[in-house]
């Protein structure tokens, strides 16, 4: 992966030095961007601004919209609710990432090999990655049943528990389903960092008599660097974004045991009328996935010039 | 597999070095030794995917005395497609026009538009350009859900709620940064020399990207257009906003509404479910390795 972009980028330098017309060229470019630029402005841009005015007015979706000052934000802020939807919003991402990552890492290197069988086995791994958040959430819904799906069919009576009515057994449901659902899309990613990898490693690794868990270890696993955070990056602001799935699964419950942010958000908007507190949400949604995404931008960035002209 | 990626290699005309180290380093590694804890592994994950897959399709395929008295893993005595006709009683088929008119209506601009856009940002040079490239990259921090209020407020003012179009305008919008990335990346990949000698040629940059740049980057193309497709097809916050009226139901909404009104049902449920994933399921069969290679390609850059 580095590599290739590293050398992609040297080559496309002298590209944008060479010609005699820069001006009139560039000007010629900058036309070509308007079009997407229009529709991110117009849907991306304003609608951020939009959810910070929105979040000092009062409006219940319908009616005319009012100002209501810091009020929103002095509201929210003291809301206990606020506090649990922002500690599960943590819980489940950084769970999410502990269980999703070493899967689909150890997939992605089991699928990239050049095995027959697990090349049949990686096809039906990747078929949740066809299914919306909806069927999947339906279709779990209905594997639970204590009396009818999973527990029954299997005879395992430890799974015959009532998933979705005691926290805790949702709160994992969850964290379960999430897995099931966004493993494949990273097991990909990995697979395609794996076969990157320059085959030479390997060999010389044998020779010097290293076996597969060392190799893993020592080859591997650093050659995997900007996959694992390039990975890790989607997983974590996507983990913002896994309203459907639990809405359709728990809808939040039981009580507000995985009301996460974003589910917050809905319901107050869209369900209590209050839109005012929701772009409070809203805004502070924005912000955690604004920060993530530095905080992991500059984790990868530090070093990442240098290990490209080692790769090559 | 690893024949499936040799060929998507060899396909891809941007024959520049990127691509040669590439086939260099060749499709996977292979391990001599027969590894038993990772075939193991492997064979558990297959479960753990397979089963619920399993239990859903046979059970769409079920009685309602079915369901309630066999094994809920055992396969279907009588096996029946009344659950089918069910769900396509309730307009299922209708949903799936709306589906596909979202989905197409949406993809088809967002990859116009980012190519263009794209190609601009390699090529060019300037503030302006620097400008908009980071303004697509920050865009790639920000969740969807967060801006959802302002853009339910937005398509009221602009008097296209509960329409179609007011899905797929959202959808075009949060679709841009992550599109332009990568095809950004595949065009920066096109090597130089085709550049110039276009440009010697007389060809103007609208000539050069059409002529050069697009069918070069052909791959990518139909790898965003397919990621960008799954998710619109599967989009359920946006409809579940912006629409209200059954009529234009897309099918996870559908779905959702058919779960709620059919929920002693099961295999009617379950066969709505397996419906509406089917589309996708016969394009995953004929498209496969386009598909898998693709999204590859296009992620582990």
């Amino acid at each position: 992966m580095s590599n290739a972009v590293s050398t992609a980028r040297t080559a496309a330098a002298p590209a944008t030095t060479g010609g005699g017309h820069n001006g009139q060229r560039n000007s010629a470019l900058a036309w070509l961007t308007l079009p997407a630029l229009f529709f991110f402005l117009v849907f991306a841009v304003v609608p951020l601004a939009g959810v910070l005015i929105l979040s000092f007015t009062s409006w219940d979706g319908i009616g005319a919209i009012g100002a209501a000052g810091m009020g929103n934000w002095f509201s929210v802020l003291a809301d206990p609710g606020l506090y649990n939807a922002l500690g599960l919003t943590f819980l489940i991402m950084i769970a999410s990432w502990l269980v999703q990552t070493p899967i689909s890492l150890l997939l992605g290197v089991f699928t990239a090999g050049s095995q027959r069988y697990r090349a049949a086995l990686a096809v039906l791994y990747f078929l949740p990655l066809l299914l919306s958040s909806a069927a999947v959430a339906i279709a779990f819904k209905a594997l639970l049943d204590p009396n009818f799906g999973l527990a029954t069919g299997l005879g395992l009576p430890f799974l015959a528990q009532d998933w979705l009515g005691v926290p805790h057994l949702a709160l994992g449901l969850v964290i379960f389903v999430i897995a099931w659902q966004f493993v494949p899309f990273h097991t990909l990613i990995y697979q395609g960092g794996v076969r990157q990898i320059p085959k030479s490693l390997y060999e010389a690794a044998e020779i010097d008599g290293a076996g597969t868990i060392k190799q893993f270890f020592h080859i591997t696993l650093p050659q995997l660097k900007y996959t694992i955070i390039t990975s890790s990056t989607l997983m974590v602001v996507g983990s913002l974004t896994y309203f459907d799935l639990i809405f359709v699964l728990t809808g939040g419950g039981p009580g507000n045991s995985t009301r996460i942010l974003a589910l917050d958000m809905y319901l107050r908007g869209f369900r209590a009328n209050l839109m005012g507190p929701a772009s409070v949400i809203a805004v502070i949604l924005v912000l955690i996935g604004l920060a993530l995404a530095l905080f992991l931008q500059r984790l990868g960035g530090k070093d990442k010039q240098g290990s490209q002209l080692e790769g090559m | 597999m690893s024949t499936a990626l040799k060929s998507s290699t060899e396909e891809t005309p941007t024959g520049s070095r990127a691509n040669s180290t590439a086939v260099q380093r060749g499709p996977g590694f292979r391990m001599r030794r027969l590894n038993i804890p990772a075939g193991l592994g492997g064979w558990i994950w297959l479960a753990i995917i397979i089963i619920p897959v399993y239990y859903v399709v046979i059970t769409s395929l079920k009685t309602q005395e079915g369901y309630f008295g066999q094994n809920p893993l055992a396969l279907p005595t009588s096996p029946t497609l009344e659950n089918y006709q069910l769900v396509l009683e309730a307009d299922f088929a209708k949903y799936f026009m709306n589906s596909t008119i979202v989905t197409l209506g949406a993809v088809i601009p967002t990859v116009l538009i980012s190519f263009m856009a794209a190609f601009a940002i390699v090529r060019g040079k300037g503030r302006f350009l620097k400008l908009v490239n980071g303004m697509f990259l920050m865009g790639l921090a920000i969740p969807l859900q967060a801006t959802i209020i302002p853009i339910y407020l937005m398509i009221i003012r602009l008097n296209l709620y509960d329409t179609l179009l007011a899905l797929m305008l959202p959808s075009i919008a949060f679709a841009i940064p992550l599109t332009v990335l990568i095809l950004s990346n595949f065009i920066r990949d096109v090597p130089n020399e085709l550049f110039e000698s276009m440009r010697l040629d007389g060809c103007s940059e609208w000539q050069t990207m059409w002529r050069l740049a697009l069918p070069l980057t052909r791959p990518a193309i139909v790898t965003v257009a397919i990621y960008n497709g799954l998710h619109v097809w599967n989009g359920f916050l946006l409809p579940l906003v912006l629409t209200q009226s059954p009529g234009l139901r897309v099918l996870p909404l559908a779905l959702w509404n058919f779960q709620g009104e059919y929920s002693v049902n099961i295999p009617a449920v379950l066969a709505s479910v397996v419906l509406s994933t089917l589309p996708i399921l016969v394009l995953y069969v004929v498209g496969r390795r386009q598909l898998l290679s693709g999204l590859t390609a296009g992620f582990s850059k």
